[in-house]
């Protein structure tokens, strides 16, 4: 091999570890646990051994591997890592609020690894986040599946790779009002609504058509026409058409709720969920019926008139109808206790253990097309895991390690009074960051502000 | 003869159908009735837990509690047999009434303008028949602090009993001036101002509230010398009662430097009676607080630290810790969101996070009573105290705790609200998918 050979290689060895983020994996085995596995029933004192980032073996009495960390979780509760399929933290930009229609914008390239949200949800034995878009447009960008690997200053070590597609929509009054008023241009109503998203969907079935006959006729002797037009915009919808990308849909009322139902159904859209879908109850048989999935707030309304008209009981209802049901954050608060929200549908509605715990597991694992790999504890799936002390659905229970790839990320015993790294000398107050309580609801608005101070807006609402 | 006995028979039979089925039609009510709650655990508050215990509620107020008490003949008896009953919870943090829908302007009437209002009442204002008063009720929270927003000297709140056609019928005996305090923090993502402006327009702030202080002050002297024809001067009138110490001054402050401020200024001016509310980094500052020997109404307790490099739980501990340094602790909700149900999660918050739980119940019962003057009523199951009571299956902390009786001033309130009632009619909608097959 000649030196300019193996230059190149070295080189390319380099390039190769930067191509591909370095992601941590652990050895570990977690002794003697109640193992709330959510797919195969709860397992008392048992053991779960983690070998490279996954579960190798559930059982009991499992001897450790020499050199592998052991936990002791005698007398606590060993769960999933809990799923959010709806958050925003991890993220530097929430709203490319410009046009109705903008798949060709990507959260994956604003991920920010630093933000303290991420921290905060392991302390809340979140282990997996569905990143999303906001939702001033009808079709916003595309979303990212994270895991909360916090630690690295790698934003793709953050990825979950080989998660599916997603993509975030918005129906109803943000769309409506970000564009309509704000703007003064369609949608203004829940009729523009549909249309934009009709009209997008159109031109992409008509975009992908003109690709396919140009690709079929390049190959035929003399041909010379030219190709269509490139554009990045219509390939993704072209995907969202051909199934590749799961739509996540946020929406509240019921009409608007059918209204996508049809779409889906008029351009052949079978990976269809839908977020906060506060009337959700009220088309669960046809969410049913079309297995769309439906992820929602336990009992958040009331902030707007579209979800006035609201009920805790959603999840519940939706449920025994049959529809996929998971519970949802949207809030970097909300997000730290999913288990509690989960628990509300005990209250209201009275599901069990097994159904409850589902709804923030295995059911947004289902959601995100994640759930051969993560959403329970099973041999061979991902060791992301959430060890409580107490019942994960009491009010009493304290998340207090959370585990993701084997790697330890979260550990409460070990958690520091005062996080800070380092002091700036020349910091002259301390600031502190209190939440606006009255309009903190709409978090999917976020980056969108400057849409809601517009001329047009404003003379919108004289 | 015969025949017509069964004709009167079958119509009188049809028209009770008939009311039978009209009566159900018709939303429920509230019941006034005297009842007996027997074989239940009773959680007095004040005077410990009974078991197997009697309530006696009589004329709306509790006519005897314990072991054995002795009952009228013909009183209605409700069994409470694996059951607990606890006083009503007490929000002492809400803008109930005030507040239908928090983004549509219409609906909401907690924020009036100007900085300097506090003639505002919240009383006048408070809808008796908001969508979310059944909504919290049910859940056993009974009596709520209904708060106006938004200035400095926002308006003056009333607590109300969440059962009746009037404000006057909800009235439960509190009403107090609001104060925001200047503050240094900043209200969330989109507050970009810099370090400095925050300053600047803390301290502008303080010094107004300075100068209005100076003017109530005057005024008072000018009140009591004129024998109250000081004229009309609404503002000044609302805040002479503080200013004589006969009214309570609410405090809002949040970040530990204006809470540090705002003891300060209260000692300066001497206000008597006075409560601090959210303290969200009381924490930080507990024994100053303590010192000053000024309740506290914290919460919500469900919130981020208030800054990134605090410790992750901050603010589900701050309960606990305050009640640590000593300080009379209240727990409140989370303000403007219409969840007020949500205040024993609050509180069980408090609770997995480091607080005594026997604390953590006084804090939504017997200390809100007592703050706002109204323990001779509220916030207890003792005799003579009012009805306002409920009854549920277990902890009522417990998430999944089910609370089956509700009496609010001795009124057995119905157990639905717009939810239960959408529960009701979508759990199996009917027609289903197919508008004509079942």
């Amino acid at each position: 091999m000649d030196m300019k050979k193996l230059i190149l290689s070295i080189a390319s060895g380099f390039l190769f570890l930067f191509a591909q983020a370095q992601i941590e994996k652990g050895n570990l085995l977690i002794k003697n646990g109640t193992v709330l596995t959510i797919t195969k029933g709860n397992l008392d004192q048992t053991d779960v051994l983690v070998k490279d980032g996954k579960i190798i073996q559930i059982g009991k009495n499992i001897q450790a591997p020499v050199g592998s960390k052991v936990i002791d979780a005698t007398g606590q509760f060993v769960m999933p890592g809990i799923i959010d399929a709806h958050s925003h933290i991890a993220l530097d930009a929430i709203n490319e609020g410009t046009n109705p229609i903008t798949p060709e914008v990507n959260e994956a390239d604003v991920i920010n690894p630093l933000q303290i949200g991420i921290y905060r949800a392991l302390g809340g034995g979140i282990t997996t986040v569905h990143a999303m878009h906001g939702s001033a447009n009808a079709i916003g960008g595309q979303c990212e599946t994270l895991k909360l690997r916090y630690g690295t200053f790698d934003p793709d070590v953050l990825k979950m790779d080989g998660a599916p597609r997603t993509i975030k929509f918005a129906l109803g009054e943000n769309p409506t009002r970000s564009h309509g008023e704000g703007a003064g241009i369609v949608p203004r109503t829940r009729m523009g609504v549909e249309f934009v998203i009709r009209q997008a969907f159109t031109e992409a079935k008509e975009y992908s058509d003109a690709w396919a006959k140009y690709n079929k006729n390049k190959l035929v002797k003399g041909f010379r026409g030219a190709p269509p037009a490139y554009s990045y915009r219509h390939e993704v919808l072209s995907d969202i058409l051909n199934d590749k990308i799961i739509v996540h849909c946020h929406s509240y009322r019921a009409d608007e709720i059918y209204m996508m139902l049809k779409v889906a159904k008029d351009f052949g859209i079978k990976r269809l969920v839908f977020q906060h879908v506060n009337e959700g109850f009220k088309v669960a048989p046809e969410l049913a019926a079309q297995g769309a999935m439906a992820s929602v707030f336990s009992d958040w309304w009331a902030y707007k008139f579209e979800v006035y008209y609201s009920t805790a009981y959603n999840a519940a209802i939706l449920s025994k109808n049959g529809v996929v049901t998971s519970i949802n954050s949207d809030d970097a608060e909300m997000m730290r206790h999913l288990y509690h929200e989960a628990a509300k549908t005990q209250k209201y509605g009275g599901l069990s253990d097994q159904e409850a715990l589902e709804l923030i597991t295995i059911n947004p694992a289902k959601q995100l097309g994640i759930e051969t790999r993560v959403g329970s504890i099973e041999v061979g799936k991902e060791a992301d895991i959430t060890i409580f002390k107490n019942h994960p659905l009491s009010i009493y229970g304290v998340p207090m390690l959370t585990i993701v790839d084997g790697i330890v990320r979260f550990d409460r015993e070990k958690d520091a009074d005062d996080m800070r790294l380092w002091v700036d000398p020349k910091q002259a107050i301390e600031t502190s960051v209190f939440r606006d309580k009255l309009n903190d609801a709409d978090h999917c608005m976020e980056g969108a502000e400057f849409i809601l101070d517009s001329e047009i807006f404003k003379a919108n609402n004289k | 003869m015969k025949k017509g006995f069964q004709t009167i028979m079958g119509l009188a039979t049809a028209i009770i159908c008939i009311i039978v089925l009209h009566v159900e039609a018709q939303s429920p009510k509230g019941k006034y009735r005297n009842v007996v709650l027997t074989n239940a655990t009773i959680e007095t508050v004040t005077k410990g837990t009974i078991s197997n215990g009697t309530v006696l509620i009589i004329d709306g107020k509790i006519a005897g509690v314990g072991a054995t008490v002795s009952i009228p003949a013909g009183t209605e008896v409700i069994d409470c047999k694996g059951l607990n009953i606890y006083p009503g919870m007490i929000d002492a943090g809400t803008n109930l009434g005030l507040n239908e829908i928090s983004a549509v302007a219409r609906t909401t009437d907690f924020n009036e303008i100007g900085e300097v209002i506090p003639q505002m009442r919240a009383l006048t204002a408070v809808n008796p028949n908001a969508s979310a008063i059944p909504v919290t009720r049910v859940s056993g929270v009974t009596t709520v602090l209904s708060i106006p927003t938004g200035g400095m000297l926002s308006g003056t709140a009333a607590l109300i009993n969440l059962h009746g056609y009037t404000p006057d019928q909800m009235y439960a005996g509190f009403e107090g001036i609001v104060l925001t305090f200047p503050n240094t923090g900043r209200r969330g993502f989109f507050d970009r101002r810099t370090d400095d402006e925050i300053k600047k327009s803390s301290d502008k702030a303080l010094n107004s509230l300075n100068d209005v202080w100076e003017k109530a002050t005057q005024y008072h002297k000018l009140d009591s010398a004129t024998k109250g024809k000081a004229g009309y001067y609404p503002e000044m009138q609302a805040l002479v009662p503080v200013i004589r110490g006969e009214q309570t001054l609410l405090v809002e402050v949040n970040a530990s430097k204006d809470i540090q401020a705002a003891l300060k200024w209260l000692k300066e001016k001497k206000v008597k009676k006075t409560i601090l509310t959210g303290v969200s980094e009381g924490w930080r500052v507990a024994d100053e607080i303590a010192k000053s020997a000024i309740p506290v109404i914290t919460g919500g307790v469900l919130e981020l630290p208030s800054r990134d490099y605090d410790r992750y739980d901050k603010a589900y501990a701050n309960p606990g810790l305050l009640k640590k340094a000593g300080i009379k602790v209240a727990i409140k909700s989370e303000s403007g969101n219409n969840n007020y149900r949500n205040l024993p999660y609050h509180a069980g918050f408090a609770v997995a996070y480091g607080m005594n739980k026997e604390d953590a119940l006084k804090a939504i019962t017997i200390i809100p009573a007592e703050l706002f003057g109204v323990s001779d009523k509220l916030g207890s199951i003792e005799v003579g105290k009012s009805a306002t009571l409920f009854i549920c299956n277990g902890d009522p902390f417990e998430t999944k705790t089910q609370v089956s009786h509700v009496f609010i001033e001795g009124w057995e309130v119905p157990m639905v609200s717009r939810q239960t009632e959408l529960y009701d009619e979508f759990l199996k909608r009917e027609p289903g998918v197919s508008k004509t097959k079942k």
